[in-house]
């Protein structure tokens, strides 16, 4: 039986120029037609604007169709007198936890919907008590929402919906602003609920790991369906999502590139035991051949066993390269000293920051890296110990902080929530500008910084609010770029972007960094990412360094990354289940490019 | 800095008062407000005292963090003391130049500064005993008959329970965007008055901008979990009086006949 049938259903609006006159209509979505059955977990994949989330809204009757239909449990979407009816099947979560939440206690959000049903109190009590449960979330009933982390809130506002008892939860994008754990655990919460309660699952995403598990996966581009099967179906067209800006989990993209060269893997491989297996077919030979068809980067990085041993051995932190540009020494940071509320964000913290280094910087969320980039550039004063740049204390007197944040350019999280100004040009410049440069220098900086990161000129002078999500994050670090700065120090610049726009990105700083030698600080969550771009890397926990050193050698310590909530590279893990089945590969491999030519070494 | 400010937050604890219901302490804080302004008398404060450290001492709220509520309100409270000791016409003691003292300036000054360290102390005790939503649902229930007059009792309600989620939240984004702007060479300390309030744009629209795009959001999201107003709705916490209340109330007759009294012989 389906749940939810979209007929060839169309959304227009109306287009509007600078001046909010109506020019044209935008068509968002263009004749999609999609059942999904009782019981299903399907998962919409799709690019950031793709109208993957404008088609979530008309499955909750938030949006009604301008062409076609949406018939959900039954109930056209067009008649009014099934709003609630159709409201209460199909439940929504939302992209922002914060914003979805409406009580001040975790219980009486949750209690929420099913009061607006006008279910009686007694049974409102028991589905709060159940749904809570069922999300694991039982022990924080009487917390605020404030006090839990992402992925706890998101699983509050699956609960929520929950409660409603509806046949169909429909989740937009429920972990984009989520870090890896938060991620993990709404996953796994919303899968449960679909195994277990046999609930029906509508995942919107951009996450290709998320869907590997769906029942059926439909992609959308440009306001149209353009595949749909099972997740190995669309994963076997691994170069036609790349092109509508997804990307394949890392097991499938090896096993397609072993395909290219002649190897006979079977199609869309989704999981690590399928590529292992798979790859225990072929002629793979017991001593590993030198490495061939090799990149002059691969070369530099090529796994060898010796090495990876050296690696094994190595505890100390390595010493950075260059005299140090940035240094904190002995730095604590405590916030709300002497109250209940007392906190050590920092403690004890030494670090070097080399010029043209550029340094990954890893933890999970609370372990200190935000409290850690606010001290390089003088926003927070350290409670004790001392921050210099260039040799000098930056909290000396007569020390400019304001000429400090233009040497150390700071860009935070979601930088794009900063934009201000009128037109693009101009929001570029307030950086310069407070440097109190001239305005002939402000502009030709501003104008430099945009083609650093690929605003087209034609936007220059449109309104920074008007811009897409990819574009407004790419001004706003353009606005810190803008400044000149020595060091860049960027906090989760890739944060809710989908594949591609994540990789353009990171590829656009690696491009400033390798042409203009500007020193780099990347805070991410992303394993991959840092082993892809950083020299060095630098793990926070519990306001501590952890480990820091070369990518290979922090790696090294697979058990003790994981016993502080943090990963190695898939890579890696991919190669050591390949080892343990008796393939000899090196287990050092940490990307794409690396595992490739690992897998090609034992091939003959 | 904000993060000090104690007045208008809710402290956890186990005593009777937090388990009280909103309603009773509404009227309870509405009635000892109402009775600070109706004694003219130092003696008739001695009455409230008792009565606002019989509930302190029932509240289990410690003294001290009651009294950081204080904090915010400690330069208003410095000029009204002042402003009633120098102009105050009346007996002078001390004289400089065109400053007065009088004897019921002091009085007056005194008198002022009793009223409104009670009058903050009482109230702030009111919201770290009751939560936000207990406090709204409380107001909404109180204010039910003004729904013949159509007042929209339950939406105002409703407003003040989310402007109470979204403060913190708000709060967070404005030093969040004032860092970056800061980060971007913003200097928000110097200059002209002028240039100060120019300074502030680049935090002001942003923050309006995120604002509208919460409230958005959040009108959605209750929108998507059928939130159709008050009609219709039923509470998962709904106001029931308990023995206590009627308690509580008992004694709320007491503290009245008490300022009747008083009122009477002074």
């Amino acid at each position: 039986m389906e749940i939810v049938a979209a007929k060839e259903l169309t959304h227009e609006f109306p287009g509007r120029d600078e001046n909010g006159d109506v020019v044209g209509t935008v068509k968002a979505l263009r004749g999609v037609s999609l059942q999904i059955e009782k019981g299903e977990f399907a998962a919409i994949l799709g690019h950031n604007g793709s109208g993957k989330s404008t088609l979530a809204k008309h499955i909750n009757a938030l949006l009604f169709p301008t062409g076609g239909d949406v018939v959900v449990c039954g109930h056209n979407t067009k008649q009014e007198e099934n709003l609630w009816e159709i409201r209460k099947s199909a439940g929504m979560v939302f992209q922002n936890p914060d914003n979805q939440i409406v009580a001040t206690v975790v219980e009486e959000d949750v209690g929420f919907g099913p009061e607006n049903l006008g279910v009686p109190t007694d049974e409102i009590w028991e589905r709060v008590k159940d749904c809570l449960k069922k999300v694991g979330m039982y022990a924080y009933r009487k917390h605020s929402p404030n006090k839990l982390s992402g992925g706890q809130k998101q699983r509050v506002a699956v609960a929520g919906v929950m409660a409603m008892k509806p046949e169909c939860i429909i989740l937009d994008e429920p972990t984009a602003m989520l870090d890896p754990k938060g991620r993990a655990e709404v996953i796994e919460t919303v899968r449960e609920l679909n195994r277990t309660e046999g609930i029906t699952v509508l995942l919107i995403t951009h996450y290709m790991d998320e869907v590997v598990f769906a029942d059926r996966v439909f992609v959308m581009n440009e306001g149209e369906l353009v595949m749909q099967g099972t997740p190995r179906q669309v994963f076997a067209r691994a170069d036609e999502l790349k092109a509508l800006r997804l990307s394949v989990p890392l097991e499938t993209e090896l096993s397609d590139e072993l395909r290219k060269l002649g190897w006979n893997m079977p199609e869309a491989i989704l999981s690590r035991d399928e590529f292992v297996s798979a790859f225990l077919t072929l002629p793979w030979k017991k001593t590993p051949g030198a490495a061939k068809d090799v990149k002059k980067q691969a070369l530099l990085k090529a796994p060898n066993p010796a090495e990876a041993q050296n690696a094994l051995s190595f505890a100390e932190p390595q010493k950075a390269p260059k005299p140090p540009l940035l240094e904190l020494a002995d730095v604590s940071y405590t916030y709300s000293a002497g109250t209940a509320y007392e906190m050590h964000a920092l403690s004890h913290v030494d670090l070097s920051v080399g010029e043209g280094e550029f340094i990954g910087l890893i933890g999970h969320t609370g372990s200190g890296k935000s409290t850690l980039i606010q001290h390089l550039n003088g926003l927070e004063k350290p409670t004790e110990g001392t921050v210099r740049y260039q040799g000098k204390d930056i909290h000396a007197e007569g020390f400019s902080k304001k000429w400090l944040r233009g040497q150390v350019g700071l860009v935070f999280q979601y930088p794009e929530y900063q934009l201000f100004e009128s037109t693009v040009l101009r929001d570029v410049c307030f950086g310069p500008k407070n440097l109190g440069l001239s305005e002939e220098e402000v502009e030709r900086r501003a104008k430099a910084a945009l083609e650093l990161v690929k605003i087209p000129q034609e936007l220059w002078e449109s309104s920074p609010f008007d811009l897409s999500g990819g574009q407004k994050r790419r001004v706003a670090i353009a606005g810190v770029l803008a400044m000149r700065p020595k060091v860049l120090v960027l906090d989760e610049p890739t944060a809710g972007l989908d594949p591609r726009g994540h990789d353009e990105i990171l590829g656009q700083i690696e491009t400033i960094h390798r042409q203009t030698g500007m020193t780099v600080v990347l805070v991410s969550h992303s394993m991959e990412d840092v082993a892809q771009y950083a020299d060095r890397l630098v793990v926070m926990n519990h306001g501590k360094v952890a480990f820091t050193g070369a990518p290979r050698q922090v790696f090294s310590h697979v058990r003790e990354l994981e016993h502080i909530g943090l990963a190695v590279p898939n890579a890696a893990y991919l190669m050591t289940a390949l080892r343990e089945a008796g393939v000899p590969v090196g287990t050092d491999v940490f990307t794409v490019e690396e595992a490739k030519e690992a897998l090609l070494r034992v091939l003959p | 800095m904000l993060r000090e400010i104690t007045i208008g937050q809710y402290y956890p604890a186990a005593s009777v008062i937090h388990r009280l219901d909103p309603r009773v302490k509404l009227v309870g804080t509405i009635l000892y407000i109402v009775s600070l302004f109706l004694f003219e008398q130092f003696l008739g404060f001695a009455a409230a005292l008792i009565f606002f450290f019989c509930v302190v001492v029932l509240s289990r709220v410690p003294f001290r963090y009651i009294l950081r509520g204080l904090k915010p309100i400690l330069l208003l409270l410095l000029f009204t003391v002042l402003f009633n000791v120098f102009l105050t016409k009346g007996t002078v003691l001390v004289q400089w130049w065109v400053f007065k003292i009088t004897k019921e300036g002091l009085y007056r000054g005194g008198f002022m500064g009793c009223r409104l360290i009670l009058l903050i102390l009482g109230s702030s005790l009111m919201t770290f005993t009751t939560t936000p939503n207990q406090l709204t649902d409380g107001l909404e229930s109180l204010l039910t008959p003004l729904r013949l007059l159509r007042v929209p009792v339950h939406d105002i309600a409703m407003m003040m329970s989310i402007a109470l989620r979204f403060i913190p939240i708000l709060l967070e984004e404005t030093d969040k965007i004032m860092k970056a702007q800061q980060a971007r060479g913003a200097d928000f300390e110097t200059g002209s008055i002028l240039a100060r309030a120019k300074a502030m744009l680049p935090i002001f629209i942003p923050l309006i901008v995120s604002a509208f795009r919460r409230a958005f959001d959040l009108a959605q999201a209750m929108e998507a979990r059928c939130y159709r107003g008050g009609d219709g709705r039923t509470k998962m916490k709904p106001l029931r009086y308990r023995g206590r209340d009627f308690v509580a109330f008992g004694y709320l007759a007491v503290y009245l006949l008490a300022i009747i009294l008083l009122r009477r012989w002074l």
